[in-house]
Protein backbone atom coordinates (compact mmCIF):
# COMPACT_ATOMS: atom_id res chain seq x y z
CA UNK A 1 0.00 0.00 0.00
CA UNK A 2 1.69 3.20 -1.39
CA UNK A 3 2.51 5.82 2.20
CA UNK A 4 -0.19 8.50 2.85
CA UNK A 5 0.67 11.76 3.42
CA UNK A 6 -1.43 14.79 4.17
CA UNK A 7 0.00 18.24 3.94
CA UNK A 8 -2.55 20.71 5.81
CA UNK A 9 -2.69 24.02 4.28
CA UNK A 10 -1.54 25.39 0.33
CA UNK A 11 0.71 28.08 0.61
CA UNK A 12 4.17 28.75 -0.17
CA UNK A 13 5.24 25.68 2.08
CA UNK A 14 2.73 23.04 1.54
CA UNK A 15 1.90 23.11 -1.75
CA UNK A 16 5.92 22.97 -3.00
CA UNK A 17 6.13 19.84 -0.53
CA UNK A 18 2.90 18.16 -2.16
CA UNK A 19 4.16 18.60 -5.65
CA UNK A 20 7.82 17.59 -4.80
CA UNK A 21 6.98 14.46 -2.62
CA UNK A 22 4.83 13.50 -5.98
CA UNK A 23 7.57 14.04 -8.24
CA UNK A 24 9.53 12.27 -6.21
CA UNK A 25 7.62 8.98 -4.94
CA UNK A 26 5.56 8.72 -7.41
CA UNK A 27 3.57 5.75 -7.31
CA UNK A 28 5.01 4.53 -3.87
CA UNK A 29 2.78 7.61 -2.05
CA UNK A 30 -1.24 9.18 -1.74
CA UNK A 31 -0.18 12.89 -1.50
CA UNK A 32 -3.16 14.89 -0.24
CA UNK A 33 -3.57 18.84 0.30
CA UNK A 34 -5.88 20.09 2.31
CA UNK A 35 -7.06 23.81 2.65
CA UNK A 36 -9.85 25.49 3.69
CA UNK A 37 -10.34 27.95 0.70
CA UNK A 38 -8.75 26.11 -2.15
CA UNK A 39 -7.19 29.75 -3.33
CA UNK A 40 -3.36 30.11 -3.04
CA UNK A 41 -2.50 33.82 -1.99
CA UNK A 42 0.66 35.34 -3.12
CA UNK A 43 1.06 37.58 0.35
CA UNK A 44 4.26 39.30 -0.26
CA UNK A 45 2.06 41.25 -3.16
CA UNK A 46 -0.22 43.29 -0.24
CA UNK A 47 2.59 46.03 0.10
CA UNK A 48 1.79 46.83 -3.95
CA UNK A 49 -1.63 46.57 -3.37
CA UNK A 50 -2.14 48.98 -0.66
CA UNK A 51 0.23 51.22 -2.44
CA UNK A 52 -1.39 51.24 -5.62
CA UNK A 53 1.10 49.48 -7.14
CA UNK A 54 -0.44 46.48 -8.43
CA UNK A 55 -4.27 44.96 -8.92
CA UNK A 56 -5.22 42.10 -6.64
CA UNK A 57 -6.26 39.84 -9.34
CA UNK A 58 -2.63 38.47 -9.74
CA UNK A 59 -2.44 37.71 -5.92
CA UNK A 60 -5.09 34.92 -6.37
CA UNK A 61 -4.55 31.89 -8.16
CA UNK A 62 -6.36 28.26 -7.67
CA UNK A 63 -4.34 26.00 -5.78
CA UNK A 64 -5.47 23.18 -8.34
CA UNK A 65 -4.01 24.70 -11.32
CA UNK A 66 -0.53 24.34 -8.98
CA UNK A 67 -0.64 21.10 -7.56
CA UNK A 68 0.73 18.36 -9.78
CA UNK A 69 -2.56 16.12 -11.55
CA UNK A 70 -1.74 13.31 -8.76
CA UNK A 71 -1.88 15.52 -5.97
CA UNK A 72 -5.35 15.71 -4.05
CA UNK A 73 -6.85 18.42 -3.38
CA UNK A 74 -9.56 18.73 -0.39
CA UNK A 75 -11.06 21.82 0.40
CA UNK A 76 -11.97 22.16 3.35
CA UNK A 77 -10.88 23.13 7.10
CA UNK A 78 -8.81 21.02 9.27
CA UNK A 79 -10.30 21.02 13.20
CA UNK A 80 -8.29 18.27 14.80
CA UNK A 81 -5.13 16.55 14.45
CA UNK A 82 -4.89 13.11 16.57
CA UNK A 83 -1.18 12.43 16.51
CA UNK A 84 -1.41 9.15 18.16
CA UNK A 85 -4.27 7.54 16.24
CA UNK A 86 -2.46 9.67 12.64
CA UNK A 87 -5.73 11.52 11.58
CA UNK A 88 -7.08 14.75 10.36
CA UNK A 89 -10.69 15.52 11.10
CA UNK A 90 -12.15 18.13 8.86
CA UNK A 91 -14.91 20.41 9.35
CA UNK A 92 -17.27 18.82 7.32
CA UNK A 93 -17.02 15.36 9.57
CA UNK A 94 -14.82 13.26 7.15
CA UNK A 95 -11.70 11.87 8.74
CA UNK A 96 -8.25 11.54 6.79
CA UNK A 97 -5.71 8.79 8.39
CA UNK A 98 -1.42 9.63 7.13
CA UNK A 99 1.64 7.78 7.47
CA UNK A 100 2.80 11.20 7.75
CA UNK A 101 1.67 15.16 8.17
CA UNK A 102 3.01 18.18 7.06
CA UNK A 103 1.49 21.34 8.86
CA UNK A 104 2.13 24.15 6.60
CA UNK A 105 -0.82 26.29 8.06
CA UNK A 106 0.95 29.48 8.27
CA UNK A 107 -0.35 32.01 10.69
CA UNK A 108 -3.34 33.89 11.32
CA UNK A 109 -4.20 37.80 11.93
CA UNK A 110 -5.86 39.02 15.19
CA UNK A 111 -7.01 42.13 15.19
CA UNK A 112 -8.89 42.17 18.28
CA UNK A 113 -5.84 41.28 20.39
CA UNK A 114 -5.32 44.73 20.46
CA UNK A 115 -7.44 46.92 22.61
CA UNK A 116 -9.06 49.99 20.33
CA UNK A 117 -7.67 48.31 17.53
CA UNK A 118 -11.23 48.76 15.50
CA UNK A 119 -10.54 50.13 11.91
CA UNK A 120 -6.91 50.67 12.51
CA UNK A 121 -5.07 49.84 8.42
CA UNK A 122 -3.00 47.24 8.04
CA UNK A 123 -1.63 45.53 4.77
CA UNK A 124 -1.47 41.90 6.19
CA UNK A 125 -4.08 40.51 4.81
CA UNK A 126 -5.93 41.36 1.11
CA UNK A 127 -9.25 42.50 2.53
CA UNK A 128 -6.60 45.45 4.73
CA UNK A 129 -4.17 45.98 1.99
CA UNK A 130 -7.32 47.24 -0.90
CA UNK A 131 -9.32 49.48 2.30
CA UNK A 132 -5.83 51.04 3.37
CA UNK A 133 -5.54 51.50 -1.06
CA UNK A 134 -8.42 53.30 -0.71
CA UNK A 135 -7.65 55.32 2.14
CA UNK A 136 -4.68 56.43 0.88
CA UNK A 137 -6.51 57.58 -2.19
CA UNK A 138 -8.41 59.71 0.11
CA UNK A 139 -5.50 61.14 1.66
CA UNK A 140 -4.41 64.82 1.53
CA UNK A 141 -1.73 64.88 4.68
CA UNK A 142 -1.30 64.48 7.83
CA UNK A 143 0.52 62.69 10.32
CA UNK A 144 0.90 58.98 9.58
CA UNK A 145 2.48 56.22 12.10
CA UNK A 146 3.30 52.72 11.28
CA UNK A 147 3.58 50.22 13.63
CA UNK A 148 4.39 46.55 14.78
CA UNK A 149 1.34 45.10 17.38
CA UNK A 150 2.75 41.73 17.84
CA UNK A 151 5.54 39.94 17.96
CA UNK A 152 6.69 37.75 16.04
CA UNK A 153 4.86 38.91 12.82
CA UNK A 154 5.30 37.90 9.08
CA UNK A 155 8.19 39.29 6.75
CA UNK A 156 9.79 41.41 9.27
CA UNK A 157 10.88 44.02 7.01
CA UNK A 158 7.75 44.64 5.77
CA UNK A 159 7.33 47.84 7.77
CA UNK A 160 10.18 49.12 6.76
CA UNK A 161 9.56 48.85 2.59
CA UNK A 162 6.50 50.29 3.23
CA UNK A 163 7.62 53.59 4.93
CA UNK A 164 9.71 54.37 2.18
CA UNK A 165 7.35 53.18 -0.54
CA UNK A 166 4.82 55.24 1.24
CA UNK A 167 7.34 57.87 0.88
CA UNK A 168 7.41 57.71 -2.45
CA UNK A 169 4.03 57.13 -2.95
CA UNK A 170 2.64 60.39 -1.24
CA UNK A 171 5.61 62.44 -3.14
CA UNK A 172 4.36 61.76 -6.49
CA UNK A 173 1.04 62.56 -5.21
CA UNK A 174 2.16 66.03 -4.10
CA UNK A 175 1.27 65.40 -0.44
CA UNK A 176 4.34 64.54 0.90
CA UNK A 177 5.18 67.88 2.22
CA UNK A 178 1.52 68.34 4.28
CA UNK A 179 2.69 64.81 5.76
CA UNK A 180 4.93 62.81 8.53
CA UNK A 181 5.91 59.19 8.39
CA UNK A 182 7.15 57.67 11.49
CA UNK A 183 7.58 54.00 12.10
CA UNK A 184 7.26 53.06 15.50
CA UNK A 185 9.53 49.98 15.60
CA UNK A 186 10.25 47.69 18.55
CA UNK A 187 13.44 48.29 18.83
CA UNK A 188 16.00 50.55 19.26
CA UNK A 189 16.60 50.32 14.98
CA UNK A 190 14.53 50.05 11.82
CA UNK A 191 14.08 46.30 12.01
CA UNK A 192 15.47 43.32 14.01
CA UNK A 193 18.35 42.69 11.28
CA UNK A 194 21.07 45.00 12.34
CA UNK A 195 23.54 45.39 9.12
CA UNK A 196 19.92 46.43 7.20
CA UNK A 197 18.94 48.58 9.91
CA UNK A 198 22.56 50.43 9.31
CA UNK A 199 21.23 50.21 5.49
CA UNK A 200 18.06 52.33 5.84
CA UNK A 201 19.11 54.68 8.20
CA UNK A 202 20.57 56.92 5.63
CA UNK A 203 17.93 56.79 3.81
CA UNK A 204 14.88 57.48 6.65
CA UNK A 205 17.11 60.49 7.44
CA UNK A 206 16.95 61.66 3.93
CA UNK A 207 13.97 60.95 2.92
CA UNK A 208 12.57 62.37 6.62
CA UNK A 209 11.04 59.68 7.49
CA UNK A 210 11.17 59.51 11.56
CA UNK A 211 11.68 56.34 13.68
CA UNK A 212 10.30 56.39 16.97
CA UNK A 213 12.25 53.45 19.28
CA UNK A 214 11.23 50.90 21.75
CA UNK A 215 7.45 51.51 20.89
CA UNK A 216 5.90 48.41 21.08
CA UNK A 217 2.40 49.34 20.66
CA UNK A 218 0.04 47.69 23.26
CA UNK A 219 -3.11 49.93 22.89
CA UNK A 220 -5.45 52.65 20.29
CA UNK A 221 -7.91 54.92 21.31
CA UNK A 222 -9.68 55.47 18.09
CA UNK A 223 -11.66 58.36 19.47
CA UNK A 224 -8.54 60.31 20.69
CA UNK A 225 -6.35 59.18 17.63
CA UNK A 226 -3.66 57.39 19.89
CA UNK A 227 -1.75 54.82 19.88
CA UNK A 228 0.11 53.71 23.28
CA UNK A 229 2.97 51.65 24.08
CA UNK A 230 4.02 48.55 26.66
CA UNK A 231 6.73 51.37 26.67
CA UNK A 232 4.56 54.09 28.24
CA UNK A 233 4.61 56.13 25.08
CA UNK A 234 1.76 57.85 23.46
CA UNK A 235 1.65 59.21 19.98
CA UNK A 236 -1.32 61.07 18.00
CA UNK A 237 -2.08 59.96 14.35
CA UNK A 238 -4.12 61.02 11.49
CA UNK A 239 -3.65 57.82 9.63
CA UNK A 240 -2.36 54.39 11.87
CA UNK A 241 -1.23 51.37 9.57
CA UNK A 242 0.06 48.41 11.95
CA UNK A 243 0.85 44.75 11.67
CA UNK A 244 -1.93 42.83 13.30
CA UNK A 245 -0.64 40.08 16.61
CA UNK A 246 0.04 36.94 14.77
CA UNK A 247 -1.07 33.52 16.19
CA UNK A 248 -0.43 29.84 14.72
CA UNK A 249 -3.69 28.18 13.33
CA UNK A 250 -7.21 27.12 14.91
CA UNK A 251 -6.21 23.43 14.38
CA UNK A 252 -2.66 23.64 16.06
CA UNK A 253 -4.66 24.79 19.05
CA UNK A 254 -7.34 22.79 19.22
CA UNK A 255 -5.23 19.66 18.58
CA UNK A 256 -2.82 21.09 21.59
CA UNK A 257 0.02 20.58 19.56
CA UNK A 258 1.66 24.07 19.79
CA UNK A 259 3.05 26.76 22.33
CA UNK A 260 0.79 29.51 23.97
CA UNK A 261 1.04 31.08 20.40
CA UNK A 262 -0.05 28.45 18.61
CA UNK A 263 3.31 27.47 16.91
CA UNK A 264 4.86 24.41 16.58
CA UNK A 265 7.68 22.79 18.63
CA UNK A 266 10.03 22.24 15.30
CA UNK A 267 13.20 20.35 15.24
CA UNK A 268 15.61 23.26 13.70
CA UNK A 269 17.35 21.14 11.43
CA UNK A 270 14.94 17.97 10.77
CA UNK A 271 11.71 20.14 11.13
CA UNK A 272 10.05 17.25 12.67
CA UNK A 273 7.44 18.14 15.44
CA UNK A 274 9.80 17.52 18.55
CA UNK A 275 6.81 15.12 20.60
CA UNK A 276 5.88 13.53 17.03
CA UNK A 277 8.63 12.11 14.24
CA UNK A 278 5.37 11.79 11.53
CA UNK A 279 4.53 15.39 12.11
CA UNK A 280 6.63 17.89 9.78
CA UNK A 281 5.88 21.68 10.34
CA UNK A 282 7.15 24.56 7.58
CA UNK A 283 6.99 27.95 7.16
CA UNK A 284 4.99 30.10 9.76
CA UNK A 285 3.42 27.00 11.59
CA UNK A 286 6.68 26.68 13.14
CA UNK A 287 8.23 28.30 16.78
CA UNK A 288 11.83 28.58 14.92
CA UNK A 289 13.31 31.96 15.40
CA UNK A 290 14.06 32.29 12.23
CA UNK A 291 11.34 34.99 9.99
CA UNK A 292 7.94 34.00 9.13
CA UNK A 293 8.16 34.07 5.52
CA UNK A 294 7.00 32.60 2.17
CA UNK A 295 11.04 32.31 1.11
CA UNK A 296 11.29 29.99 4.53
CA UNK A 297 8.80 28.31 3.69
CA UNK A 298 10.11 28.00 0.49
CA UNK A 299 13.39 26.62 1.82
CA UNK A 300 12.30 24.06 4.10
CA UNK A 301 9.77 22.18 1.92
CA UNK A 302 12.64 20.37 -0.17
CA UNK A 303 14.41 19.22 3.41
CA UNK A 304 10.82 17.71 4.59
CA UNK A 305 10.30 16.33 1.22
CA UNK A 306 13.55 14.76 0.97
CA UNK A 307 13.11 13.61 4.81
CA UNK A 308 9.80 12.03 4.14
CA UNK A 309 10.83 10.62 0.97
CA UNK A 310 13.70 8.81 2.80
CA UNK A 311 11.31 7.70 6.01
CA UNK A 312 9.08 6.24 3.40
CA UNK A 313 11.97 4.46 1.76
CA UNK A 314 13.86 3.25 4.77
CA UNK A 315 16.84 5.45 3.72
CA UNK A 316 19.17 7.65 5.73
CA UNK A 317 17.72 11.03 5.74
CA UNK A 318 19.53 13.44 2.71
CA UNK A 319 18.69 16.68 3.74
CA UNK A 320 19.09 18.87 6.65
CA UNK A 321 17.58 22.85 7.21
CA UNK A 322 19.97 24.83 7.72
CA UNK A 323 17.82 28.24 8.47
CA UNK A 324 18.16 29.49 4.92
CA UNK A 325 16.20 32.88 4.10
CA UNK A 326 16.66 34.49 1.12
CA UNK A 327 14.46 37.78 0.63
CA UNK A 328 14.17 41.19 -0.67
CA UNK A 329 13.76 44.40 0.92
CA UNK A 330 12.64 47.61 -1.03
CA UNK A 331 14.07 50.91 -0.21
CA UNK A 332 11.86 53.19 -2.54
CA UNK A 333 12.83 54.76 -5.34
CA UNK A 334 12.67 51.49 -7.46
CA UNK A 335 15.31 51.01 -5.74
CA UNK A 336 16.18 47.59 -3.47
CA UNK A 337 18.75 45.32 -1.52
CA UNK A 338 18.45 41.51 -0.55
CA UNK A 339 18.85 39.86 2.70
CA UNK A 340 20.83 36.11 2.08
CA UNK A 341 21.49 34.43 5.75
CA UNK A 342 21.10 31.15 7.41
CA UNK A 343 21.12 29.92 11.42
CA UNK A 344 25.59 30.62 11.20
CA UNK A 345 25.39 33.59 9.06
CA UNK A 346 23.93 37.01 8.92
CA UNK A 347 23.27 39.20 6.03
CA UNK A 348 25.51 41.26 4.56
CA UNK A 349 23.01 42.99 2.50
CA UNK A 350 24.72 45.22 -0.71
CA UNK A 351 24.33 48.79 -1.65
CA UNK A 352 20.38 49.11 -2.65
CA UNK A 353 20.01 49.31 -6.82
CA UNK A 354 17.99 48.80 -9.78
CA UNK A 355 18.97 45.83 -9.80
CA UNK A 356 17.43 43.99 -7.00
CA UNK A 357 14.29 46.06 -7.25
CA UNK A 358 13.94 44.49 -10.58
CA UNK A 359 15.00 40.91 -9.45
CA UNK A 360 11.66 41.47 -6.63
CA UNK A 361 9.38 42.71 -9.39
CA UNK A 362 10.24 40.18 -11.55
CA UNK A 363 10.08 37.17 -8.90
CA UNK A 364 6.66 38.29 -7.94
CA UNK A 365 5.71 37.87 -11.62
CA UNK A 366 7.45 34.59 -12.20
CA UNK A 367 6.14 33.25 -8.85
CA UNK A 368 3.00 31.21 -9.98
CA UNK A 369 4.93 29.83 -12.79
CA UNK A 370 8.06 28.53 -10.73
CA UNK A 371 8.15 28.73 -6.74
CA UNK A 372 5.34 25.96 -6.73
CA UNK A 373 6.33 23.36 -9.15
CA UNK A 374 10.07 23.38 -7.51
CA UNK A 375 11.48 24.79 -10.34
CA UNK A 376 13.69 27.59 -8.46
CA UNK A 377 15.66 26.57 -5.77
CA UNK B 1 26.03 42.24 46.53
CA UNK B 2 22.70 40.04 46.43
CA UNK B 3 19.88 41.05 44.86
CA UNK B 4 15.90 39.69 45.65
CA UNK B 5 14.33 39.18 42.25
CA UNK B 6 11.08 39.41 41.91
CA UNK B 7 10.20 37.07 39.05
CA UNK B 8 12.10 35.28 36.81
CA UNK B 9 11.42 35.06 32.56
CA UNK B 10 12.59 32.56 30.57
CA UNK B 11 13.29 33.64 26.92
CA UNK B 12 15.51 31.33 26.01
CA UNK B 13 15.09 30.12 22.26
CA UNK B 14 13.61 33.33 21.28
CA UNK B 15 14.94 36.02 19.07
CA UNK B 16 14.54 39.79 19.41
CA UNK B 17 12.90 41.29 19.87
CA UNK B 18 10.43 39.05 21.86
CA UNK B 19 12.41 39.11 24.73
CA UNK B 20 12.27 43.00 25.16
CA UNK B 21 8.48 42.51 24.29
CA UNK B 22 8.09 40.02 26.89
CA UNK B 23 10.41 42.31 29.34
CA UNK B 24 8.70 45.38 28.98
CA UNK B 25 4.96 43.21 29.05
CA UNK B 26 6.06 41.58 32.79
CA UNK B 27 7.38 44.68 33.93
CA UNK B 28 4.09 46.60 33.83
CA UNK B 29 2.92 43.58 36.86
CA UNK B 30 6.16 44.86 39.06
CA UNK B 31 6.23 47.70 41.63
CA UNK B 32 8.85 50.58 41.32
CA UNK B 33 12.02 49.15 42.27
CA UNK B 34 11.39 45.23 42.13
CA UNK B 35 13.93 43.14 40.25
CA UNK B 36 13.25 40.85 37.19
CA UNK B 37 15.90 38.13 35.84
CA UNK B 38 15.67 37.64 32.18
CA UNK B 39 17.12 34.42 30.80
CA UNK B 40 17.93 34.82 26.40
CA UNK B 41 20.02 32.88 24.11
CA UNK B 42 19.81 35.37 21.26
CA UNK B 43 23.62 36.99 21.11
CA UNK B 44 22.00 40.34 20.00
CA UNK B 45 20.15 40.49 23.49
CA UNK B 46 23.28 42.43 24.69
CA UNK B 47 23.14 45.33 22.66
CA UNK B 48 19.11 45.23 22.36
CA UNK B 49 19.30 45.17 26.73
CA UNK B 50 21.38 47.87 27.18
CA UNK B 51 20.10 50.58 24.72
CA UNK B 52 16.01 49.71 26.14
CA UNK B 53 17.73 50.11 29.44
CA UNK B 54 19.04 53.40 28.84
CA UNK B 55 15.91 54.22 26.39
CA UNK B 56 13.09 53.43 28.70
CA UNK B 57 14.97 54.24 32.48
CA UNK B 58 14.47 51.02 33.74
CA UNK B 59 18.19 50.32 34.62
CA UNK B 60 19.86 47.38 33.78
CA UNK B 61 21.43 46.43 37.15
CA UNK B 62 23.09 43.36 35.69
CA UNK B 63 24.27 41.52 32.65
CA UNK B 64 26.18 37.70 32.85
CA UNK B 65 26.96 35.09 30.84
CA UNK B 66 26.68 31.52 31.28
CA UNK B 67 27.73 29.65 28.50
CA UNK B 68 25.44 29.99 25.74
CA UNK B 69 22.44 31.66 28.28
CA UNK B 70 22.44 35.54 29.21
CA UNK B 71 21.22 36.79 32.24
CA UNK B 72 20.13 40.41 32.59
CA UNK B 73 18.59 41.87 35.66
CA UNK B 74 16.29 44.73 35.34
CA UNK B 75 14.98 47.31 37.79
CA UNK B 76 11.66 48.69 37.10
CA UNK B 77 12.53 52.38 37.43
CA UNK B 78 10.33 54.23 40.35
Amino acid sequence: MPARVVVLGGGVGGTLVANLLSKELGQEATVTVVDGTGMHLYQPGFLYVALDQANALWLTRDERTLLRKNVGLVVDQATKIDPVAQTVTLAHGETLAYDYLVVSTGSRILRDAVPGYGDTHDFYSLDGALRLREELRRFEGGRILVGVAGIPYKCPPAPVEFVLMLDEYLRKRGIRSRSSITLLSPLNRAFTIESASKLVQPIFDKQGVSLSTFFNVETVDAAKRTVSSLEGETAEYDLLVLVPPHKGSPVIEASVLGDAGGWIPTDRNTLQHKAYERIFAIGDATDLPISKSGSTAHFEAPVVASRIASFIRGTAPKTAYGGRVMCFLETGGGRATSLRFDYAHPPIPPKPSRVWHWAKWIFNRAYWVTVPQGRVG
Amino acid sequence: MTLTLTRTLDCKGLSCPLPIVKTAQALRQLAPGELIEVLATDPGAIKDFAAWAKATGNPLVETAQDGSVLRFVIQKRG
